[in-house]
């Protein structure tokens, strides 16, 4: 395989996907008020109650709003990823499929393609639903949403790679709802995305706790989280020490 | 098998099971360049099932399949690389343009560009689609479609044409149309054609037929051997005559 070829083909079939999202305007704002949704409403309610203080390494006065957003950012994936791979199922039933599959190119090289053009599209999606999170202003830095890109990434293909085994599984189009109940539901709730999984140990549900330790969805989730808090540690102390005057940058500043 | 030129296409003792059934028992023939074959047999002969492991979608369980001399299961890029495809369900992207779903192709394929471009021209204006070009493919009656598809077929410059029953759920005179710029074309890029159909007088242009029943080759030649044989009037005849079940024994 030539890298030319490998590159048109993976811009035809990104190419294919993005174009088909952009004719879709609903699809973009379903997957924008979904997380919005849980962040207005569910929150208003819910964020006196989870106490995210004494578990280690949280900030006792974190905004809850704040702490969702890893895991909204991760179900806006989710969502997109199961979504890509009803996709699949649709081009196989259409007939693209086997296009796809008698194109001079290696079968894995064209898995790879519909991985990465799934998760390409996850990505956009999770970065405009942060990026309305930061212009609401209840203190997500744009850094943070920078910093935990290649995080956001690796969720998005690690959801796209389960969508794409599920895809071969699934056999008829008809099966969004079942997805939401028996996939996106159950990865979502059975991971950190709205609590701590530690409350589920401490609140005795040992089993449930194991499961969600065991979701592949939590640790995404875990891995966005601590970019978040580890680089709100870090802005933190680069913000201290520049308003230290012994050492600090302003003073830098100001002397040059 | 080992000349400069291998056939477009040689298929040899090539066999697929499902469980019991033998949809493909032991078939083989060549097709070579500008030759017009039409591969023609009543429905559950096994043609499909053929046709999907000459695209590489099937694989055999013994036998070999290889295009100018690229065995598909051995190098199946090389060999998809020189073939042309048409499935018998249409494969288009309706939401795309017809240029867009050319394209695709194009790039699937690996062709740079500016050269697709001119391809892709050249195509359209060939089968007379230019205007149509920037219509969603959805907006195109059958028979167009099926322009598309083959157009987009011709895009990479194969060298053996796969039909599998292409004109299927098309007007006639769409069909006629199709057959006769799939004839001319099978002429001047010296491209071989295999046409699978169930139709007979659709086979009756063709340069050879090979009649399929029931998984394996009941006949091989020209037109006008397959009526001389056991002196029937008409293609139909000698068609159904050869097909019927009884004629096994």
């Amino acid at each position: 395989m030539k890298l030319m070829h490998g590159w048109l083909a993976l811009q035809a079939i990104t190419g294919r996907e993005v174009h088909k999202f952009v004719r879709q305007p609903g699809r973009l704002a379903s997957s924008l008020v979904r997380p919005l949704l849980w962040m207005v409403v569910f929150a208003a309610g819910f964020r006196q109650m989870p106490d995210l203080g004494n578990v280690i390494p949280f900030d006792p006065n974190l905004d809850y709003r704040l702490y969702m957003v890893p895991g909204l950012a991760m179900m806006v994936c989710l969502f997109n990823g199961m979504q890509s791979s009803l996709a699949m199922v649709y081009d196989r039933e259409m007939g693209v499929m086997r296009l796809l599959l008698t194109a001079p190119l290696p079968r894995d090289y064209l898995l790879a393609c519909k991985l990465a053009s799934g998760a390409f599209l996850s990505l956009l999606q999770a970065l405009a639903y942060m990026a309305i999170v930061v212009v609401w202003g209840i203190g997500l830095s744009p850094w943070q949403v920078l910093i935990s890109l290649p995080i956001l990434l690796a969720g998005a293909l690690m959801i796209s790679a389960f969508g794409l085994v599920l895809s071969v599984y699934i056999r008829q189009l008809e099966n969004f709802a079942g997805t939401m109940n028996f996939v996106i539901f159950p990865m979502f709730f059975l991971s950190s995305a709205l609590y701590p999984i530690q409350r589920m140990h401490d609140a005795g549900a040992e089993w449930i706790y194991r499961v969600a330790m065991f979701n592949p969805f939590t640790h995404a989730v875990e891995a966005m989280l601590g970019v978040v808090i580890v680089s709100t540690i870090v802005f933190y102390m680069i913000a201290a020490a520049g308003y230290d005057p012994q050492r600090g940058l302003v003073k830098n500043a100001r002397g040059g | 098998m080992s000349s400069l030129f291998p056939d477009p296409l040689i298929i040899s003792e090539l066999r697929k099971s499902f469980g019991e059934r033998h949809a493909v028992n032991g078939v083989s023939f060549s097709v070579g360049a500008s030759e017009f074959v039409a591969l023609l047999g009543p429905n559950g002969a096994g043609k499909s099932t053929l046709f999907q492991m000459l695209s590489g979608l099937f694989v055999p369980d013994s036998g070999t399949a290889s295009v100018t001399g690229f065995d598909i299961g051995k190098e199946p890029i090389a060999a998809l690389a020189r073939l042309g495809i048409v499935f018998q369900q249409p494969a288009l992207d309706l939401d795309l343009t017809v240029e867009a779903n050319l394209r695709f192709q194009t790039d699937l394929h690996g062709i740079p560009r500016s050269e697709a471009r001119q391809r892709i021209t050249y195509w359209l204006q060939r089968f007379g689609l230019t205007e149509r070009a920037a219509e969603p493919c959805r907006q195109l009656s059958g028979g167009t479609r099926r322009k598309v598809e083959l157009a987009r077929a011709l895009l990479s410059q194969p060298q053996l044409l796969l039909m599998d029953e292409a004109t299927v759920g098309i007007d006639p005179a769409s069909r006629n149309a199709i057959l006769n710029d799939v004839k001319t074309l099978c002429r001047e890029q010296a491209m071989g054609v295999l046409w699978a159909t169930h139709l007979v007088d659709e086979a009756e242009a063709a340069d050879r037929i090979i009649v399929m029943a029931e998984g394996t080759v009941r006949f091989t030649g020209t037109p006008k051997e397959l009526i001389k044989l056991d002196g029937h009037k008409n293609l139909t005849e000698a068609f159904l005559h050869l097909t019927r079940k009884e004629a096994r024994a």
